[in-house]
């Protein structure tokens, strides 16, 4: 069946069963790879988009749930001229990607937080920020959220 | 420490461990590399002189306005220089620094510099690796007595394009790209000072020019190029000294990054091609066991499915995209046996490693020193200690994937290896091709940390038979299920270890381990003991164990730094100051140890529940003491406050991403001493996901971690590895200062549970 919603923007239809998770559509049938797969189970959060604004693990949402709704994908995060999110550049600065697999996640993440709350807490960030980083690049990327938001690194220290 | 000021190769290694290691399990290693260098040349009948390499490799890389050197290097007519890496990015960062210590010796100009994947041809395989590990494999004698050329035929015939050991910036940065960068630059200068009829010593370089600064003439590299690459390279050309370095030991930006931020990285799991079908699979639950049976019905019935293909040991269900193909998948029921390995658990293990010990018959020792004599000797205190730790999943975060398609007589293939040019043998070997008929496109990884290396990655042999069946392209991917229970683990281990006591000091140290690989030659004794011995009993299990990050270092630095605080213990002295009694004066690891201690502030207060735990342990070439802050939440489980790390890897080449290196490798340390563990149970894995193989989070991560490097100068070690060896041994001694309870057997998790 088509399933029709709106990711980046972009008004798509997709032809699958309604059970395909929202990963599967965007990365075989929309060809957008930026969102990763990591497990499956949304344990991991390298899958994260957002939907309708907040922060979703994709590899669990069934296509019917997104039907008619508004999906924000790692590729959609720059502005129309292609400048950086100020996300993607505090990451640059920090230097925070080592394999990089799960850093679309991680900022996808990293982006659905500071939306909701402004500058983050040190607490905050411990709470929000549950995807797995495998290369162990969490002391940057509570520096390169810190530093998105304004906050100074300083907080945590600039080890 | 003073820096050196000629940090070249040759500057002996400081500091020689005490008790030097009987050599038997080195030989062998040396056998290995014999018999390669003898099979390889037979299998592919590439015995390539240094020159027909050479040309090939310039047929590859070089072109119309684009002049190639060695198979290192391009300088375009618009002075664009390429770097070729035989080292491929799994997230390490050792490309651009492989880039930085060339471009500086080329004195290019660092903005005109790109960096490129090497391609998987004979023609870049790796002769400063095989260089640079000569003499672990064959002893530093044997290293001298062979040529550069006969080095190169014995590179290209294994073939060796490895990425791991933490070798790109020690050896292939300091034997192939430096040298590359400073050769070429002579070159470039030759011919210049021959085109502006002057001498060669009136020209300086910088920022990819030649200039005459008495006649202010200067000539691009771009338009020296073409004369230069016509001109023969030294092969032992004058390097920088350190205090001339412009781009070696700077915080270069990785150039990697920016496509990591916006999902624009392709990574293998990532590639697609027109007409691509997707699969997936399911082996053996029971590593060994073979596929008696499926229907395969069930899969084809589901919607997108096209194919059920069997292999001996595995079915793999080949569909329109991933989740039909997984769909299809779980519809089966396929049987499999269990290769007569039902009886393997953890528990079995632990109990056949114990027996095995207890038998008295090691398969090697290394050391120096009677120890038994040392043992009963009159007013020794002796104290004993056994440890055990479980298999680890490498848990990359992007699962096996790889592209096949057979197509005229060729397979290609792509996908991310950590040896492309072993992954090319692989294939070719399973789908009964000649080499030439396989041609990989190496591509970015999402982690691997030795997972990948060719020779035991299954994926490889699964896609090359399963596109030879298929019309179409196929990509296979595996489930983190699959990832997860059919590993190639850091393997299960089981160590006693026992000291002899005198006035404060050990007077011997044993330590007797059970695993399948043998340490020795490996992993460094550091510490200055009048007897010390080290018996391996070699164990096999079902399981396949493969090289986990830092290797070996984990599991015996885990047991000899905690073993070294329960010594320290039982002579009722501080861990840190024990340590440093047992560390020679003056030596490079007596250095990094009290640096760490000091910016840990080692005897300051911490408050109640909280310990402090130190480890050292070099690995790699590199000398890492690590302190940790630790306490024990109320479930059990463990959180790391501060985190301390200090690094003599000689010479940083990246600083940034040195640190973040050894950054990660303590925060992978700590997270497999905190949760992970494989276990068996009837031969099978236990564990399915990350849901019951917990990998740590941020939120129990230390907030930073203060990484410091000792600039020492002293021979170049490796960074990917060694900053996790001591990050799981101090803080099982943290808390074990916080709690009062010595955690011997890892995870932390499932000792807190029990």
């Amino acid at each position: 069946m088509a399933i029709a919603f709106t990711v980046n923007g972009k008004q798509v239809e997709v032809e699958a069963d309604a059970d395909t998770p929202l990963l599967w559509a965007l990365r075989d049938d929309l060809g957008m790879t930026g969102t990763k797969f990591g497990c499956g189970i949304a344990a991991c959060g390298a899958c994260s988009v957002h939907v309708d604004g907040a922060v979703t693990r994709s590899c669990s949402v069934p296509l019917s749930d997104i039907a008619g709704k508004s999906v924000t994908t790692i590729e959609g995060l720059k502005a129309a001229d292609g400048t950086l999110h100020k996300v993607q550049a505090a990451w640059i600065a920090a230097q925070v990607p080592q394999c990089g697999y799960c850093q679309s996640g991680q900022i996808m993440a990293a982006v659905a937080l500071i939306e909701q709350v402004g500058t983050p807490t040190d607490a905050q960030i411990d709470e929000a920020m549950t995807n797995i980083c495998r290369c162990g690049t969490y002391p940057r990327i509570r520096k390169a959220i810190l530093a998105a938001t304004g906050a100074a690194a300083a907080q945590t220290g600039d080890a | 420490m003073a820096d050196n000021p000629n940090p070249d190769l040759d500057i002996p290694e400081t500091a020689a461990p005490a008790g030097k290691p009987k050599r038997k399990g080195v030989k062998r290693r040396v056998f290995l590399a014999g018999s390669a260098l003898v099979v390889g040349g037979g299998i592919f009948g590439v015995w390539w002189t240094d020159s027909s390499a050479k040309a090939r490799g310039n047929s590859l890389i070089g072109g119309e306005g684009k002049q190639a050197f060695g198979s290192v290097m391009t300088i375009a007519d618009d002075d664009t220089v390429t770097v070729y890496s035989p080292h491929i990015d799994f997230g390490q960062g050792s490309q651009t620094a492989l880039g930085q210590m060339l471009a500086d010796e080329l004195d290019a100009d660092w903005g005109k510099v790109t960096i490129e994947q090497a391609p998987a041809d004979m023609a870049f395989a790796n002769a400063a690796l095989a260089k640079g590990f000569l003499p672990t494999m064959a002893g530093d004698f044997a290293a001298g007595l062979l040529p550069d050329s006969v080095i190169g035929i014995m590179a290209r015939s294994m073939p060796l394009m490895i990425t791991g050991g933490s070798s790109a910036i020690r050896f292939t940065g300091e034997l192939a790209m430096r040298r590359t960068g400073a050769a070429v630059r002579a070159a470039l200068v030759a011919e210049a000072a021959d085109r502006l009829g002057v001498p060669e010593s009136e020209l300086t370089t910088s920022d990819s020019k030649v200039t005459h600064a008495k006649s202010g003439k200067s000539l691009r590299y771009g338009e020296l190029a073409a004369g230069a690459a016509g001109r023969s390279l030294s092969s032992d050309p004058v390097l920088k000294t350190r205090d001339q370095w412009k781009l070696i030991g700077k915080p270069v930006a990785r150039r990697d990054i920016p496509a990591k931020v916006d999902g624009s990285a392709v990574y293998g799991i990532d590639f697609t091609l027109p007409d691509m079908r997707v699969a997936t699979i399911a082996a053996a639950p029971v590593r060994g066991g073979k596929l008696e049976s499926v229907d395969e019905a069930p899969a084809l019935a589901v919607k997108g499915v096209e194919k059920v293909v069997k292999l001996p040991d595995a079915v793999i269900v080949v569909a329109k995209g991933y989740w039909q193909a997984q769909k299809g998948l779980a519809a089966l029921s396929p049987k499999f046996s269990d290769g007569g390995h039902a009886a393997v658990s953890t528990p079995a293990i632990y109990a056949a490693q114990d027996k095995l010990m207890a038998g008295g018959k090691p398969d090697n020792e290394g050391g120096a020193g009677d120890v038994d004599s040392a043992f009963t000797a009159a007013g020794v205190k002796l104290v004993e200690a056994e440890y055990r730790v479980p298999f680890l999943h490498h848990a990359m975060m992007e699962p096996f994937a790889l592209t096949g398609h057979f197509k005229d007589g060729t397979l290609h293939l792509w996908g991310g290896m950590q040896d492309p040019l072993t992954t090319r043998t692989k294939a070719a070997k399973a789908a009964g091709l000649d080499i030439e008929k396989v041609v990989f496109t190496p591509m970015i990884m999402g982690g691997g940390f030795g997972r990948r290396f060719p020779d035991l990655v299954e994926i490889i042999d699964q896609v090359a038979i399963l596109a030879k069946q298929v019309p179409y392209p196929v990509k296979l991917v595996w489930s983190r299920e699959e990832e997860l229970r059919h590993g190639t683990y850091r393997p299960q281990s089981s160590a006693k270890l026992k000291a002899s006591l005198k006035d404060g000091k050990i007077t011997a140290m044993r330590m007797d381990y059970a695993q399948s690989g043998d340490a020795e030659g490996e992993v460094p004794f550091i510490y200055d003991l009048p007897a010390t011995s080290r018996r391996h009993f070699a164990y096999q299990s079902n399981q396949i164990d493969g090289p986990w990050r830092s290797v070996n270092a984990t599991q015996i630095g885990f047991y000899t730094e905690s073993f070294m605080d329960e010594a320290a213990a039982a002579a009722g002295e501080d861990p840190y100051q024990f340590r440093r009694k047992h560390l020679a004066p003056g030596s490079r690891h007596l250095a990094v140890l009290d640096e760490v201690a000091k910016r840990a502030s080692w005897d300051s207060p911490l408050p109640d529940g909280v310990g402090r735990g130190i480890a050292i342990v070099e690995s790699f070439g590199t000398i890492v003491a690590e302190v940790v802050e630790a306490t024990l939440k109320e479930d059990g489980s463990a959180k790391v406050l501060k985190a301390f790390a200090v690094v003599d890897c000689g010479t940083t080449v990246n600083p940034l991403n040195a640190e973040a290196q050894i950054m990660g490798g303590c925060i992978m340390g700590l997270s497999s001493a905190m949760g992970e563990a494989v276990t068996l149970d009837k031969g099978a894995v236990v564990q399915s996901n990350f849901a019951d193989y917990p990998i740590l989070k941020l939120a129990d991560a230390p907030p930073a971690v203060d990484v410091h490097f000792i600039e020492s100068g002293a021979k170049t070690g490796g960074i990917g590895e060694p900053g996790l060896p001591p990050a799981s041994p101090a803080l099982a001694n943290a808390l074990a200062a916080a709690t009062g309870k010595r955690i011997r057997n890892l995870p932390v998790l499932a000792q807190a549970k029990a």
